[in-house]
């Protein structure tokens, strides 16, 4: 029998500010991981990674990350993703500081 | 100084030209970016955890006031107000936007700076000691073989696709400050036995996944035959070095695989055939560049007020007795500005300090500054007289942490806060291992000790030489951090052993304070320094104090 698959979501850099970026459900780039589409099903992940590597005028580096449902929608299951959603720790930089209404 | 020719400034300006149309085209979708990736890696522009960052060259540590001022200004201007100083002697500006970067290219051009080959597979920033032309140890200023060097390697179209990156490293002096043996070449200038200056001739260190010593190719090698032999140590490397597997590229692996002897034999040949094609228009240019590099000239004057000043206020005999290094000239010091205040991020220094910095070179140092290899800045030609002034100036801009050597002076890569092939943080674990031995108040009574941490094997924290190194790693989704003792950056360089197991995150710190009060424990002395202690014990006792305390504590 398979492993039970690991929810994911499409992310990526912004080609112009190299910010995180993660694909919502509607097609669009958020710069919040919250709004991302949560993918369970392989296929469908693949269908939405091989749309998101042909937006190759928008975001740069598109890959799948594991996620899981929290309370505001996706989020991340490996440190480094959790990072990606935040910013560094020395500074109050990126989008910690960008986005505060989240 | 080495001040650009116009057959350099042309250069320039077109390489920044074509970069901008690239950028151009890769914005408006004409080119994908798997067709941009080498353009901008060549321009040293990567792409990173949360933006991009830009690589800027800072060839052989050497910056003037005008260009530290224009380093801040493009961190104002592109970036978030700082800028962070590299162990390649590097600085990083790391929230620069796309379409930004040719204006930031343009604003270096205009102070006679680049981005070139600080990516890719080809030679990389030549680093230097930071103390060249000052220190008093030196044979001679290596810098216009620096400089030469970084003429022959930018855009020298036989190594613009090497098998992989190559770090070329060079020292004139004895007391090897540039961390010659864990480089891909790295050039000790030595005397003969008629007391001429020539090169000690270093191949295959490194640090990374396979961490090496460099060895000893030529024991002595005439200054005049230097472009020639590099040239033909690059031949049989882009040759005989291994394009199959990156993880077995470096120089380190071809002369590990093949053998000191087979490669020498290599580079021999290749001389033999390339020397006559060098009939002396390299060392015309040396000339020329050496022209650049005349010292200053140093002025005689009391140093009275110095002494006095020790005498009044002992926070800034403190800052003497630790941030200066003996200079060659009579009555001056070499002055190292710390950029490791304890709870900061080594190496970074704001636009503000920067510019305080450039001010202070310009009116007290002969308008030169360095960037050492441990993250910090050196104003290289300081008359003691001006100390006080120096001081008081640097106290008023937050720089005057009295640590060089010290155990808050840690080096520190970026680590998982900024780079994408991190695989754990290193700032955070500089910040509370510095602000903590702070608290304790031991920094002075524990003496010369250098802890090195990489966020991962890379090493670009150098963690393999640091007395204590520290590198971090993923373990199943968590932050650990691996611990290794014994390493050596200097002339007598060693690859520290690791201990054992890795520690989390909350518990690296703790770690580490265990050791360093077991030392004071074990020493002989208050002169022993921590190595000298390891190096009479042995590991155990260390492995002990790492490990049984966990132990019984879990216990």
């Amino acid at each position: 029998m398979s492993r039970a698959y690991i929810p994911k979501v499409v992310t990526a850099n912004h080609l112009i500010a190299g910010d995180s970026v993660w694909l919502t459900a509607d097609d669009r780039w958020s710069p919040v991981m919250t709004e991302a589409e949560l993918i369970d099903d392989e296929a469908h992940a693949a269908i939405r990674l091989l749309f998101a590597q042909h937006q190759k005028a928008v975001v740069v580096g598109a890959y799948l990350a594991d996620a899981r449902m929290g309370t505001h929608g996706p989020e991340p299951v490996h440190f480094r993703e959790a990072f990606r959603t935040r910013g560094p720790s020395n500074y109050p930089h990126g989008k910690q500081a960008d986005i505060r209404n989240v | 100084m080495y001040s650009y020719s116009e057959f350099d400034d042309a250069f320039l300006r077109e390489r920044v030209a074509q970069f901008r149309a690239q950028v151009g085209r890769r914005i408006d979708g004409s080119l994908t970016e798997e067709e941009f990736r080498p353009l901008r890696l060549m321009n040293g522009l990567y792409l990173q955890l949360h933006a991009y960052m830009l690589r800027v060259a800072i060839p052989y540590g050497t910056l003037s006031a005008t260009q530290m001022r224009q380093l801040a200004m493009i961190a104002d201007r592109w970036d978030k107000g700082y800028g962070h100083f590299t162990t390649r002697q590097n600085i990083q500006f790391n929230w620069p936007q796309l379409r930004d970067v040719p204006d930031m290219l343009q604003a270096l051009a205009d102070v006679g700076m680049h981005a070139i080959q600080t990516s890719g597979n080809t030679i990389r920033n030549v680093t230097a000691d930071h103390f060249a032309g000052a220190a008093a140890d030196e044979i001679e200023d290596p810098r216009p073989v620096a400089e030469l060097l970084r003429q022959w390697s930018t855009d020298h179209p036989e190594f613009q696709f090497l098998p992989r990156k190559f770090k070329i490293a060079i020292t004139g002096a004895p007391n090897d400050r540039a961390v010659t043996r864990a480089h891909d070449i790295g050039l000790r200038m030595v005397r003969n036995d008629r007391g001429e200056p020539g090169f000690e001739v270093i191949v295959g260190g490194g640090l990374g996944r396979t961490p090496m010593i460099g060895q000893t190719i030529r024991d002595f090698l005439p200054k005049a035959e230097l472009l020639p032999y590099l040239e033909a140590i690059l031949s049989a490397y882009n040759l005989m070095g291994r394009r199959d597997n990156k993880y077995k590229a470096r120089i380190k692996i071809t002369v590990f695989e093949n053998g000191l002897d087979a490669f020498k034999g290599e580079v021999d040949d290749t001389y033999a055939r390339l020397r006559p094609g060098f009939s002396g228009f390299d060392q015309e240019m040396l000339s020329e560049i050496a022209g650049h590099f005349a010292p200053p000239v140093f002025r005689v004057a009391p140093t009275d007020g110095y002494d006095a000043a020790r005498r009044a206020d002992p926070v800034f005999r403190s800052w003497t007795d630790t941030n200066l290094a003996a200079h060659k000239a009579d009555g001056y010091a070499i002055v190292s500005i710390s950029l490791k205040k304890q709870g900061a991020t080594p190496g970074d220094a704001t636009s503000d300090q920067m510019r305080v910095m450039a001010d202070l070179a310009e009116r007290y140092g002969h308008d030169e500054l360095r960037i050492s290899h441990e993250q910090n800045v050196i104003l290289p030609h300081v008359h003691k007289s001006d100390l006080p002034a120096i001081y008081a100036a640097l106290l008023g801009a937050d720089l005057a942490t009295a640590n060089i050597g010290l155990i808050s002076d840690i080096i520190a890569c970026p680590g998982m806060d900024y780079c994408s092939l991190a695989t754990a943080r290193s700032i955070p674990i500089a910040q509370d291992i510095a602000t903590r031995f702070d608290e304790l108040g031991l920094e002075q009574a524990i003496g010369p000790l250098k802890i090195k941490i990489s966020g991962c094997i890379n090493a670009c924290g150098h963690h393999h030489v640091g007395h204590i190194g520290i590198l971090g790693l993923d373990r199943a989704g968590v932050e650990n951090y691996q611990i290794t003792l014994g390493g050596d950056h200097t002339e007598t360089a060693a690859i520290g052993e690791k201990t054992g197991p890795g520690f989390a995150a909350d518990a690296i710190v703790p770690a580490i304070e265990r050791l360093v009060t077991g030392y004071l424990d074990l020493r002989a002395g208050p002169d022993e320094t921590f190595l000298e202690t390891y190096r009479r014990l042995g590991a155990a006792p260390f492995k002990a104090m790492l490990y049984d305390t966990e132990a019984s504590d879990a216990a």
